[in-house]
């Protein structure tokens, strides 16, 4: 069932809207946009040793977008370049259907949106945008 | 003529199929209607065989077939000659072809009016050819509630205009485009006239004579037929005028190796083998849909529409894109909860098995003049009933609660 996709615990990570806002002077910092529904997402970092120092992140799209932008804005502080690309590897693969847990519990109520193919870019954005802020 | 859409329902197996479905995404596609459906049956099993060739009888029938369509599309158009009707892909594959065999022969300082209402099928081609011939691009700008600033023509049809290509009416809106003074001022600058009639074909025959345009495209799946086959038609002599877009088999009056002529129009812009069982299917439903009683069926639709705006106006928090009443407005309704995403309520509509779009509607410009980065899109088709309708609300009602 759809409804299945907004369960509790999606809804509240969306809300929570963690590691949303702005940086002061950041690092790096890139805008990714979804051409299937004109969602956008900003995400900015400064970073320590090549590591994430600090988040922030501004989301215009739907709860399963917001969901996983949250979810990177209370995880991602001490990852670097690799370990994001891995985990935004982790995320594709829990869409795809793999079993295997991704790192982040929160990622797990991802879980539903698999049958629904053109919703694993919203989930996807975020990472993406994050991965390309971290080369800019 | 009375008119029950319970009954009309019954030529569109998909929603036998799917009893329990509310398809309100009608503007995106609609439904296969049984005429299209026994063509392409009839087609493929008794006629198939290539076009403008062959000298056997299958390939008589199916040049006859394919020539029959073309026939029956002019008259849904009211066109003049049968010849005036070109068969393409699509709505986009025809404004592309104006784009190039039309825009091609333009030069820096040329303008090409657009509106901002335009689908990107209607805006990305003239973008690309502004990139390649130097051309000016000028936007007739929107009045609040989205419909064409028509009071503001002056500022934007010029001596300098060469084209003007506006949408017949919105694909978020619904609001249908008053073509007469645009048609009038191009006139009046020497400009050609092109209509994108994606949306609205399928809300009853055109004329595209009292429209005076000089080239008018649609897509043969929003109105009941297959997709893959759509038409260009454009005017005799406006179509005449115009080099090939595409060049290959078909479109050729004489081949050396050194260079070609061409046929002459329409077959000059049907380079290469022709969907022929889908065009078959488009003239066929088209054909079925002119003898359908279309003022009842418009005032089925009508009715609709307006209970779908009483029923989103008691609704908390909905932001209605576009005009708030049915005046010359076509049956789609575009609108927003406020705090929620359109694919959002789209997802839980579709556990009530009604199917509507969320989204940008392929109308960015149009919806950053709303403000919006996109919206839910319901479009009705004569097929739809109040139980559709009803379910939406119910639908939406469940969305404010569970997403809000």
């Amino acid at each position: 069932m759809n409804d299945d996709l907004y369960q509790q615990a999606i809804l509240d990570l969306a809300k929570s809207a963690d590691g949303a806002g702005r940086l002061d002077a950041p690092d790096g910092a890139a805008q990714g946009d979804s051409p299937l529904c004109g969602d956008r997402v900003r995400m900015e970092v400064k970073l320590e040793n090549g590591r994430i120092a600090a988040l922030a992140h501004e989301v215009k799209g739907c709860l399963l977008c917001r969901a996983a932008a949250a979810a990177i804005g209370r995880h991602a502080a001490g990852l670097d370049a690799a370990q994001v690309a891995a985990l935004r590897g982790e995320v594709a693969a829990l869409l795809a259907g793999a079993d295997a847990a991704p790192a982040w519990p929160e990622l797990k109520c991802f879980a539903p949106v698999r049958p629904h193919r053109n919703r694993h870019g919203c989930v996807l954005l975020p990472f993406d945008t994050l991965i390309e802020a971290l080369k800019s | 003529m009375k008119f029950s859409a319970n009954e009309w329902r019954r030529h569109f197996p998909l929603l036998a199929n799917h009893p329990r479905l509310h398809y309100l995404d009608n503007a995106a596609t609609g439904q296969l209607c049984e005429a299209a459906f026994d063509a392409v049956t009839h087609h493929e099993l008794t006629q198939r065989a290539n076009v403008l060739r062959g000298t056997y009888k299958l390939a008589e029938a199916a040049d006859a077939a394919y020539e029959n369509a073309r026939r029956q599309a002019a008259a849904y158009l009211n066109a003049v000659a049968p010849d005036e009707v070109v068969f393409t892909s699509g709505t986009t594959a025809s404004i592309n072809l104006v784009a190039h065999a039309f825009g091609d022969g333009l030069q820096s300082g040329d303008e090409v009016v657009l509106s901002l209402a335009e689908h990107h099928s209607n805006l990305v081609p003239w973008q690309m050819l502004r990139a390649r011939r130097g051309i000016t691009l000028r936007f007739i700008p929107l009045t609040a509630d989205g419909r064409l600033d028509l009071a503001r023509l002056g500022e934007v049809i010029t001596p300098r205009s060469k084209l003007v290509a506006v949408t017949h009416a919105s694909n978020v809106t619904g609001a249908v485009t008053d073509l007469a003074p645009i048609a009038a001022a191009a006139r009046a600058a020497g400009a050609r006239v092109l209509v994108d009639g994606a949306q609205a074909v399928q809300h009853g025959p055109v004329d595209v004579q009292a429209l005076d345009a000089d080239f008018y495209a649609f897509s043969g799946h929003k109105a009941f037929a297959p997709n893959g086959v759509g038409v260009l038609w454009g005017r005799a002599e406006a179509l005449a005028a115009l080099p090939p877009f595409l060049g290959g088999g078909g479109m050729i009056g004489r081949v050396t190796a050194e260079s070609s002529t061409w046929a002459a129009p329409p077959r000059r812009f049907e380079a290469g083998t022709p969907p022929i069982a889908q065009a078959v299917a488009l003239g066929a439903a088209l054909d079925w849909l002119r003898q359908q009683p279309w003022q009842a069926m418009r005032a089925h639709t009508k009715h609709l529409a307006q209970r779908l705006l009483d029923g989103l106006a008691v609704l908390q928090e909905l932001t209605l894109l576009g005009p708030r009443d049915m005046q010359d407005r076509l049956p789609i309704v575009a609108f927003n909860l406020a705090g929620i995403h359109p694919h959002d309520v789209c997802q839980v509509l579709d556990a009530h098995h009604v199917a509507v779009r969320g989204g940008h509607h392929c109308a960015q410009p149009l919806m950053a003049h709303f403000g919006v980065e996109g919206a839910v899109r319901v479009s009705l088709a004569p097929y739809n009933t109040e139980a559709d309708v009803d379910a939406l609300l119910a639908g939406l009602r469940e969305a404010l609660k569970k997403l809000k």
